[in-house]
């Protein structure tokens, strides 16, 4: 397989609380041969708080690393985080107005004009790498483990914005799951929201709303859910005794990246993807991998 | 039960601005309610969102500017991709939000603090410093125990980050901000 190369926008989540996020990332492309290269001097894409206020001030907070991606040379730009894929796609979008397009550069030192198309990191395992070559690059077979896949609210909508998968059942990361050996629970709120940045002003709406996909994952029998966002990941995880103590539960269920799931099956040691950095300890699970129980 | 006197409240200039600013037409709603079928948030708004659509048609500037609504939706898309008129509702929320904000109406002052408090750290450093975000929060509300039942466990497993991640170019991104600001005193 040829070595891909393709321009890295992390994400500030990936920074900080989702910095296991970014380890898993980069150790998982590393493994398919995909080399990132990080833009240089990145910054915030403004995330949800942004576009609440302005559109074009949105716009050009995203265009600014845009621009970077074609200084670069490149044309494509992939991110692990769906709400900086979002907000760089929309503003892509937007910008392709000529009237908006002028609004916002006038907010900008360098201007963008457009042309720099941004793709998830899931698709472009999915997409471009291809699950057949997954599975034939797959040296330890994930068996035993079932998980549910969780897409999230935004990486799949509006499907006008987004173009990956499905809008209401999403399947990358189920098929992906199952290429690897393990089993794709059948796990019905794939594109509920967890709550989103909700967590800090209305903690209690977000308790309610992880604690309703909880729920679900035990339903369906799943041993962890295997998510592609880091918000999500937070809410579910960082935040699920949060939900024990205010939804009056008792989850105890592993939150997994979808390159961490990877990144077992190309057999990475668990440390390197971060696998120590949960708040729910995924490494009792991985027992059941090893055939020891 | 509320009636609205239509001939007296109905805001015509609002329902201009919404259709300018969101580039969608509310007219075409009829009120099937499917954007408030699958909103998940619906359990906390004060008005559901086919509500303020029907509001909208009908030029309620003020009711729906002072809805809590507009600052609990998550724009999570789930209204606007299951529209059958291909209604983009969640970006005419975005819009009500802007104008609300632009009005001076925030009904879920702490969520627009958390934001405002956002963009501030992405202002001052070029990325969101996040345990800034949150300090500031919480000094701000003066919710001081926000967050604090699961900060020994962030700080276990090396989730907080003690110092701001400072770029390059955090002028060049200041001046974004400059601009734009300039830009809304003007009235532009």
């Amino acid at each position: 397989m040829s070595l891909m190369k393709i321009p890295y926008y992390p994400g500030c989540s990936q920074t900080g609380s989702a910095r296991e996020y970014d380890m898993c990332t980069r150790e998982c492309m590393a493994g398919l041969g995909i080399e990132l290269l990080e833009i240089d001097d990145w910054s915030c894409c403004g995330s949800t708080p942004a576009h609440t206020v302005d559109h074009s001030l949105a716009a050009a907070l995203s265009a600014r690393n845009l621009e970077r991606v074609e200084a670069m040379g490149h044309k494509r730009v992939t991110t692990p985080c769906p709400s900086c894929l979002t907000n760089l796609k929309t503003a892509e979008h937007r910008l392709s107005r000529k009237d908006f397009r002028e609004k916002t550069n006038q907010l900008l030192d360098r201007p963008y004009e457009g042309g720099v198309t941004t793709k998830s990191v899931l698709q472009i395992i999915f997409e471009d790498y291809g699950v057949e070559a997954l599975k034939a690059r797959a040296v330890k077979k994930l068996k035993g483990l079932s998980l549910a896949p969780y897409y999230g609210c935004i990486m799949n909508r509006p499907p006008e914005i987004m173009r990956f998968d499905h809008h209401e059942n999403p399947v990358a990361m189920d098929k992906i799951v199952e290429a690897l050996g393990a089993e794709a629970a059948p796990f019905p709120l794939k594109v509920e929201c967890c709550g989103a940045a909700y967590g800090v002003p209305r903690s209690d709406v977000t308790a309610r709303l992880t604690a309703r996909l909880l729920d679900a994952v035990e339903d369906c029998g799943a041993d962890a859910v295997v998510t592609a966002c880091p918000l999500c990941h937070m809410n579910l995880d960082l935040r699920q005794s949060q939900v024990n103590r205010k939804q009056r539960r008792g989850f105890n269920i592993p939150i997994l990246y979808i390159t961490q799931v990877i990144g077992l099956a190309l057999d990475i040691a668990p440390e390197k993807l971060g696998m120590d950095l949960h708040a729910v300890d995924p490494r009792p699970l991985l027992k059941k991998l090893e055939g020891g129980e | 039960m509320e009636i609205l006197s239509m001939g007296k409240s109905c805001d015509a200039t609002f329902i201009e601005d919404v259709k300018r600013e969101s580039g969608q037409d509310p007219a075409t709603c009829y009120q099937c309610g499917n954007c408030t079928a699958g909103c998940p948030y619906t359990f906390v708004y004060d008005i559901p969102v086919n509500q303020i659509m029907r509001l909208l048609q009908a030029g309620q500037k003020e009711r729906i500017l002072k809805s809590k609504s507009l600052w609990l939706c998550a724009t999570c898309e789930s209204c606007t991709t299951r529209c059958p008129q291909g209604i983009d509702v969640a970006l005419i929320m975005d819009v009500l939000r802007h104008m609300a904000r632009r009005e001076g109406y925030a009904a879920e002052k702490n969520v627009k603090t958390f934001y405002d408090g956002f963009l501030e750290s992405v202002k001052r450093h070029g990325r969101v410093f996040e345990m800034g975000v949150a300090a500031n929060y919480n000094l701000k509300t003066g919710r001081f125990w926000t967050g604090a039942d699961i900060a020994p466990k962030a700080l276990s497993i090396g989730k907080l980050d003690f110092r701001p991640h400072e770029i390059k170019g955090r002028d060049e991104v200041k001046r974004i901000f400059r601009r734009y600001l300039q830009r809304e005193e003007a009235g532009e």
